[in-house]
């Protein structure tokens, strides 16, 4: 049943042939060649490093059957919520390379680096445009930096103030990387109580709020994929106590040219490029988690700001009260390119018409399969959607188990076990590059499962089995950890 | 049917205490083990390191979790199971006996009256099942 | 719209399907108050060929290292970069894949990572690398912060030899913990090592250097190994990884955490990001490594496979108390590095970095030929060096330019002390007959 293609098990090192090589470097065209000559002999390397010494077909062979192992957007629906597993346009790719961007140094003189500070200033600008904020700061790295990037701003505003507050207000629904960000930051995290839909419970919030909490954390749409109505009301409220209010934009595909997190109240959010502007995923990166805040924020914003002068533009370093630098450049400048090209290509029609195509998807799976499944909230959703497999878990056939015979039926799994509040959580994020067939192919594959979990459980949680590997033993890796390959190992 | 040995005493937190004099050992429950799935890593203090009832005294690991581990009563940590570096999997394999973590000299025996029993731990565990 | 799979027809079978009649009705939880009642303010959507005609417009108002010999360095080099390395990681199954939480329908991503680990270890010298973080600086703020948390110590010793750029990251991930952050000077162009036995104390978690220095020149690591550890502190090493083909690895000189910037390892410059975060650590430290670690273990059957493991430090199950906040890692510039030390190997590493070395030193002899022109540091340096103009740096870059050369590094935006001061950085890349032009053209420039 396992594709005789994907069972390969080697790692590089194992094909290596000592005098094999891949390379093609030129000769010394200098006169004074030996190290020994130009460096004093303890800052030599006596032995080279134990790398493979592979020929180049060795490499593209070892690699490409690698890749054939993995499942990819471009190759499996890969229904992952909250991640935004969307179509990777190509012509990114191409734009990405051309090489006055590939090829261009970050040092180079700013007159010699108009073309991309121009694009960085444009897509900020269209990134205020469509948050409603004031400005954007496209430093940081990924979400999770952009989030203490953020947080940072708000701790230099309060301070600024000559206020210094102590705690964090985060819901249980929170992602991970919510309080971790926030306790990186120097805060204390409190956690609030969400109601039965994921909502902020509003009694729980009052009780909280006081002129020592710094800023109140919460994701637009819910992480149970549900607009939080009561938003104004909420920031209202925040805003009173002088409690800034920050959005984590990892939803922000339910809602573009929808409404906007600056005309909801928020004064800080931050975008995930990687989620919601097709930047591709990589196998774990590198994103981009640009920030946006209202004008109030901007003195802290990181150093440097892409700055415009009438026709040109430079980097701007003299800004005193900024929180300082979140990574040694001025951003993922390779995933700007590839999120600006994207903006470009859909134009505002364009970017509405993806919000509703991804929350009319998410609620077409949603309907498909709530006979069979538990939903976790009332009403429509917004761009994804979580239901409970709490009724399988009756039967012996937890979320994990799902998942993984998900594979086996040709499709990526959803997120499993989030949000924390929902018991036996699958979290179905379509998107909006998604056909109603493949929707419905994945709704029947989802009725199967339930089906088989009430008549043939034991397959279920065999699963998967048609994969490289079946399910690992998880415990081992943890108990004795085997982090790197030796040449005697295995 | 629930492993909840009568003769030691009960934190909320899932540890147990058993008190010989002025020491204690102290470890995890069953109903804690199984909670957490496969132990992979203890992390205990030092001998000689002070704890204090009902704060933190080190941490255990599964693979999908991370538990603290609250000491029941003051005192001072005199011994401390090395076996556990080794082989933590003798937290869920045994819990209450070679799974032991740390011995406690307590500085004051009444604490103990903080603790819970064995019949109203299992209903704590009874009641946290539903 | 290309990328939106449904049509109208379907659209409306849906619609009808949920039991609404337009997507309106799915937004009913949107209070009117927050609708947008106009279009996005953003410029029209672009035809494939507009918007090519548009970006190469863009991308052709750049000084790029394909028309321009680049001898700029400061943490980004342009090294070689072999071209399968493109060829595979615009596979499909490896650029759209998503961070590896389904094991088994992820063993591509993993069993590289495990390989990238297995490279980064071996050329640090150290015991384990994680699978990447964002980029050089912020992994050495995450060593700092890590040793924190290792010795409960609030001390950071840094030295001022450390890129400026990478410090300034240090010192914002070292806001919310507070840690004390202090400098030592340099002196002639390496750590002075007298002010840093002072400077060291019982309050010190780390003591931070980068070999080569942000000069280009290379510390003693071994005797700042033995100040450091005389306090019980922790030394932390920022080295890019490419000169470790040829130089002794921080790990053998008493490196506990080793980190750096490994763009240089197949990662295009691409005006500085996205970029590579190497970290690596000591046995003893593994728990408390931020990032992800990518282990071997075996399935049902018995199988190889590799799994994401000592996950519980990680935020999406210990949160607040997570070593890290990370969750997306740079695992794409991970694999690229992977696929960059398979082709290069053994031999060729070391060879690009013997390249490097003698090219530079070759270029350092020619350029402090021009009169008025000097290297400014005795240190021995390795692929990067600094000279001391008697003209302005920046005027003598912009002279260069004219001449397709991208000179180097003014150095008095980041440091005013060395506004005199040019950073030069030669790769293997760089030709004799280049190298041979700029002497010319330094020259003319400050006749």
């Amino acid at each position: 049943m396992r594709s005789a293609r994907a069972s390969y098990d080697k790692v590089i090192f194992e094909l290596s042939s000592p005098g094999r090589f891949a390379c093609s470097l030129p000769a010394c065209d200098v006169p004074e060649s030996d190290p020994a000559a130009l460096l004093p002999k303890a800052y030599l390397r006596e032995m080279p490093p134990e790398l493979p010494e592979v020929s180049e077909v060795d490499v593209i062979r070892h690699y490409s059957r690698l890749s054939q192992m993995n499942y990819g957007v471009d190759t499996h629906f890969y229904p992952l919520g909250s991640c935004t597993m969307k179509y990777n346009p190509k012509i990114n790719e191409d734009m990405a390379r051309l090489a006055g961007f590939l090829r261009l140094h970050p040092l180079a003189p700013e007159a010699a680096s108009q073309g991309a500070l121009a694009l960085m200033h444009e897509l900020a600008r269209d990134l205020a445009e469509i948050s409603g904020m004031d400005e954007v700061t496209l430093q940081p790295a990924a979400g999770a930096q952009g989030e203490l990037c953020g947080v940072l701003m708000i701790r230099a505003y309060h301070l600024a103030r000559g206020e210094r507050r102590h705690k964090v207000l985060i819901p249980d629904s929170a992602h991970g990387t919510n309080p971790a960000s926030t306790a990186l930051a120097g805060y204390g995290v409190v956690q609030l109580k969400s109601g039965e839909s994921g909502e902020v419970d509003l009694e729980d919030l009052t009780r909280h709020l006081d002129e020592d909490v710094a800023a109140f954390m919460i994701t637009q749409p819910n992480t149970l994929g549900l607009f939080e109505a009561r938003i104004h009301q909420i920031t209202e409220m925040c805003h009173a106590k002088g409690v800034q209010v920050y959005m984590d934009g990892a939803n922000l595909n339910a809602i573009l040219g929808i409404t906007r997190p600056g005309d909801l109240g928020f004064d800080v959010c931050h975008f995930n490029l990687h989620k919601t502007f097709t930047t591709p995923h990589g196998g774990g990166g590198p994103g981009a988690g640009p920030v946006g805040i209202k004008s109030h924020l901007a003195p802290f914003l990181p150093v440097p700001v892409v700055a415009k002068d009438a026709d040109s533009y430079r980097l701007d370093w003299s800004r005193p009260q900024s929180i300082g630098k979140l990574q040694a450049f001025w951003g993922n400048f390779g995933m700007l390119v590839r999120a600006y090209t994207y903006i470009r290509t859909m134009g505002p029609n364009g970017l509405r018409s993806v919000s509703e195509n991804a929350v009319l998807n998410a609620n077409y799976v949603l309907k498909r399969l709530e006979a069979d499944y538990d939903r976790s909230a009332p009403g429509p959703c917004m761009h994804e959607c979580v239901l409970s497999a709490r009724r399988q878990k009756r039967l012996g056939v937890s979320a994990t188990d799902i998942a993984k015979r998900l594979l086996d039926l040709g499709f990526y799994a959803p997120s499993v076990y989030f949000p924390l509040i929902v018991e036996e959580a699958l979290m179905i994020e379509p998107t909006e590059t998604e056909s109603k067939e493949t929707l419905d192919a994945f709704c029947d594959a989802m009725i199967q499962i339930a089906r088989e979990a009430e008549s043939d459980p034991q397959l279920v949680r065999d699963a998967p089995v048609t994969t490289p590997v079946r399910r690992l033993d998880q415990t081992l890796a943890a108990r004795q950890p085997e982090l790197r390959w030796k040449a005697s190992g295995r | 049917m629930s492993n909840v040995p009568a003769d030691l005493r009960y934190t909320r937190e899932h540890e147990w205490a058993k008190v010989d004099g002025d020491r204690a050992r102290v470890g995890i429950t069953a109903f804690a083990q199984e909670q957490l799935g496969d132990v992979v890593f203890v992390e205990l203090p030092k001998v000689g390191a002070r704890v204090t009832a009902m704060q933190g005294f080190g941490v255990v690991e599964s693979v999908k979790a991370v538990s603290d581990l609250f000491a029941p009563l003051s005192g001072e940590v005199v011994e401390v199971n090395g076996e556990l570096a080794k082989k933590p999997e003798v937290v869920n394999a045994d819990p209450y006996g070679q799974g032991w973590m740390i011995v406690i000299k307590c500085a004051d025996l009444k604490q103990l009256d903080g603790l819970l029993s064995a019949v109203d731990y299992e209903k704590l565990i009874a009641a946290a099942a539903h | 719209m290309r990328y939106i799979s449904n049509t109208p027809a379907q659209q409306k079978e849906m619609l009808g399907a949920i039991g609404v009649s337009s997507v309106e009705d799915l937004l009913v939880r949107v209070p009117t108050k927050a609708r947008l009642s106009r279009p996005l303010n953003l410029p029209d959507a672009l035809a494939e060929t507009d918007l090519i005609r548009h970006l190469r417009d863009l991308a052709g108002r750049n000084a790029s290292a394909d028309d321009h010999a680049c001898f700029l360095g400061g943490g980004s080099y342009d090294h070689t970069i072999p071209s399968p390395i493109n060829h595979l990681i615009l596979r499909g199954e490896f650029f759209t894949a998503y961070t590896p939480y389904q094991p088994e329908a992820s063993q591509g991503t993993l069993r590289s990572i495990y390989e990238y680990q297995s490279m980064i270890a071996e050329l640090t010298g150290m015991d384990v690398a994680n699978a990447s973080l964002y980029d050089g600086a912020s992994s050495l703020a995450e060593a700092a912060l890590m040793a924190h948390a290792v010795t409960g110590r609030n001390g950071i010793v840094l030295s001022s030899s450390v890129n400026p750029l990478h410090r300034q990251v240090v010192e914002t991930y070292c806001e919310g913990p507070d840690l004390k952050l202090r400098s030592v000077p340099q002196a002639d162009g390496v750590t002075d090592l007298d002010a840093l036995r002072k400077a060291v104390s019982s309050t010190t978690a780390a003591v931070v250097l980068q070999y080569p220095n942000f000069f280009g020149c290379l510390e003693d690591i071994a005797t700042a190994a033995e100040i450091t550890h005389a306090a019980e502190a922790l030394l932390i090493v920022s080295a890019d990884p490419v000169n470790l083909g040829v130089l002794t690895p921080p790990g053998a000189l008493g490196a506990d955490i080793v980190v750096g910037e490994g763009q240089s390892l197949g990662v295009p410059l691409s005006f500085g990001g996205p970029n590579l975060g190497v970290f690596a650590a000591k046995q003893e430290l593994v728990r408390r490594m931020p990032g992800r670690l990518v282990g071997a273990t075996v399935d049902l059957d018995g199988r190889r496979g590799f799994v994401l493991t000592l996950q519980t430090r990680e935020q999406h199950i210990r949160r607040e108390k997570a070593t890290s906040n990370i969750c997306t890692n740079v695992a794409l510039c991970a694999l690229m590095a992977t696929i960059y030390l398979a082709i290069m190997g053994k031999q060729g590493l070391r060879t690009v970095g013997e390249l490097s070395l003698a090219k530079a030193h070759y270029a350092a002899t020619e350029f402090s030929k021009v009169p008025g022109v000097r290297l400014r540091f005795p240190a021995p340096f390795f692929k990067e060096f600094t000279l001391q103009l008697p003209k302005s740096p920046e005027r003598v870059v912009k002279r260069l330019m004219k001449e397709k050369i991208l000179g180097g590094l003014p150095l008095k935006t980041l440091d005013r002390r060395y506004r005199d001061c040019l950073l030069v950085a030669v790769t293997e890349k760089r030709t004799r007959e280049e190298i041979d032009r700029y002497s010319r053209a330094l020259a003319a420039a400050v006749a």
